[in-house]
């Protein structure tokens, strides 16, 4: 409880200072100014989400090798928290692609595939909510999963060919080639911090799944008790009251 | 038993259920004729227009036939308790899986060979002289969309709502697929049809991956 207290604690700590230093500290850039800023953030969110993405292929491919209910928690708990992170990279990309681009979407390479896997992850949260006995949705949504993230380099260059093929007016071009030394170091600093944040969540998410699944199994068991016990009542010996509901565990 | 005859075995069974009912081939059919037509009152599409839209609208018209007709693959063996027998036959997982992923390659090859003569006259459009590299383009397509839609349809049986489910996992899956079939289908109907290598490649690259990923993980597909 403490740990986690101060976990977050450090990390609100850390957060304002980023802040501080992207608004602050980094300079200003020279045709797009202030609105370049939030790049520090959109693209440090990218790297946090694309981490995230991996740690669920290994979980999904974990947990059909083992079959130990811990891979299935991690599975889900780092799709949540990426699509979080997915998310903030949708919104923070066109508000920043509105005034630089003119346009606040283009189907760019990079635009269409974090969109794909947006749907995806919410389709596989989806799956998820369908199937309701536990193994079963553990190997379905693990076997998803792996499908999804082995489509990622086939969504890559299906969708880079095609954009070579029919160029943009506008694309990329500014903001990554040849950064400024402090601001390659806030980045970096951000990009740090977001993973670090990436895996707090994940943790926590992953501590509220394993709970949840001891509360399932411990509601399991107590009905079991309370069925014995009223057949008991029933059959006229009745258990000394009192006695420890797990007593016949 | 050869995993190979044990796949000849479920494939025939699939042909044998099917050709008794016909249930899933006139459905099918007849709604993939339905989006081509309902599309031709929403575009109103020129002979130069026709060019542009038709191939995006003949892939779109067969993903969606497709994301129909894979679901019952599994769900009719759910729902008459066969899978039981299935899970029971003395064969491999995959072969059961190889034998479905045929038989709905069959029935999607079956739904194709009405659909383009349909496509063809309502958008004047002459598939004759491209026909040999159109069917190349439509095998890979359908092959690679029937590898993963089978694969899609176990993991959604077990799902509530599962036919509207299937479209939902395998749509988005299918995403390089369609740009590909689209992209290659389009130089064919395009004044100097050419079979777009690259486009190949990225098609022949897709049904790999996936149906290698399908064999490694057949075995978890019908597990209770």
């Amino acid at each position: 409880m403490k740990r986690r207290g101060l976990t977050t604690l450090i990390l609100a700590g850390l957060f304002l200072f980023a802040g501080y230093a992207v608004f602050f500290i980094a300079p200003d850039e020279a045709t797009m100014h202030a609105i370049q800023r939030i790049f520090y953030f959109h693209a440090s969110s990218g790297w946090a989400a694309m981490e995230g993405t991996i740690i669920v292929f290994f979980a999904n491919i974990a947990y059909l090798r083992t079959r130990a209910p811990k891979w299935d928690w991690l599975a889900v708990s780092a799709v949540e928290v990426s699509l979080a992170f997915w998310s903030v990279v949708l919104i923070t990309g066109p508000i920043w692609a509105h005034p630089v681009w003119g346009v606040w979407w283009a189907w760019d390479w990079r635009l269409t595939l974090t969109l794909i896997l947006w749907v995806l992850y919410v389709a596989y949260l989806i799956l998820r909510t369908l199937i309701d006995d536990f193994e079963r949705r553990a190997a379905s949504s693990a076997i998803f999963g792996i499908f999804v993230f082995l489509g990622v380099p086939l969504d890559y260059l299906s969708i880079r060919i095609w954009r070579t093929q029919h160029p943009q007016p506008v694309l990329f071009g500014g903001a990554d080639s040849g950064l400024d030394p402090t601001m390659a170091k806030i980045f970096f600093f951000c990009s740090a911090l977001m993973t670090f944040l990436m895996i707090v969540l994940v943790v926590q998410r992953y501590r509220l799944e394993s709970l949840r699944h001891e509360a399932v199994e411990l509601r399991l068991v107590l009905d079991e008790n309370e069925d014995e016990a009223g057949n008991a009542v029933a059959r006229g010996n009745k258990r000394p009251s009192g006695a420890p509901i797990t007593e016949n565990l | 038993m050869d995993a190979a005859r044990a796949a000849a075995i479920i494939l025939r069974k699939e042909i044998r259920a099917e050709m008794r009912t016909r249930e899933l081939l006139q459905t099918t059919v007849t709604f993939v004729i339905i989006v081509v037509v309902l599309f031709s009152f929403s575009f109103q599409p020129s002979a130069a227009e026709t060019r542009q839209f038709g191939p995006g609208l003949l892939w779109i018209a067969l993903l969606f036939a497709g994301s129909l007709m894979l679901n019952p693959s599994f769900a009719k063996e759910q729902s008459n308790d066969t899978i039981y027998g299935l899970r029971m036959a003395p064969v491999s997982p995959f072969s059961i899986y190889l034998g479905k992923m045929l038989a709905n390659l069959l029935f999607l090859a079956l739904t194709e060979v009405v659909l383009l003569p349909v496509f063809a006259v309502l958008y004047n459009v002459s598939l004759w002289p491209v026909l040999g590299r159109l069917i190349i383009v439509l095998a890979l397509g359908t092959f690679g969309m029937a590898v993963t839609g089978t694969v899609f349809s176990a993991v959604a049986t077990q799902a509530r709502m599962r036919e509207v489910l299937l479209p939902l996992l395998l749509l988005p899956v299918l995403v390089p697929l369609l740009i590909a079939s689209v992209e290659a289908t389009a130089e064919l109907f395009s004044d100097a049809p050419t079979l777009d290598r690259t486009w190949l490649a990225v098609l022949i690259a897709f049904d790999i991956v996936f149906f290698v990923a399908a064999w490694l993980l057949s075995d978890y597909l019908l597990e209770e």
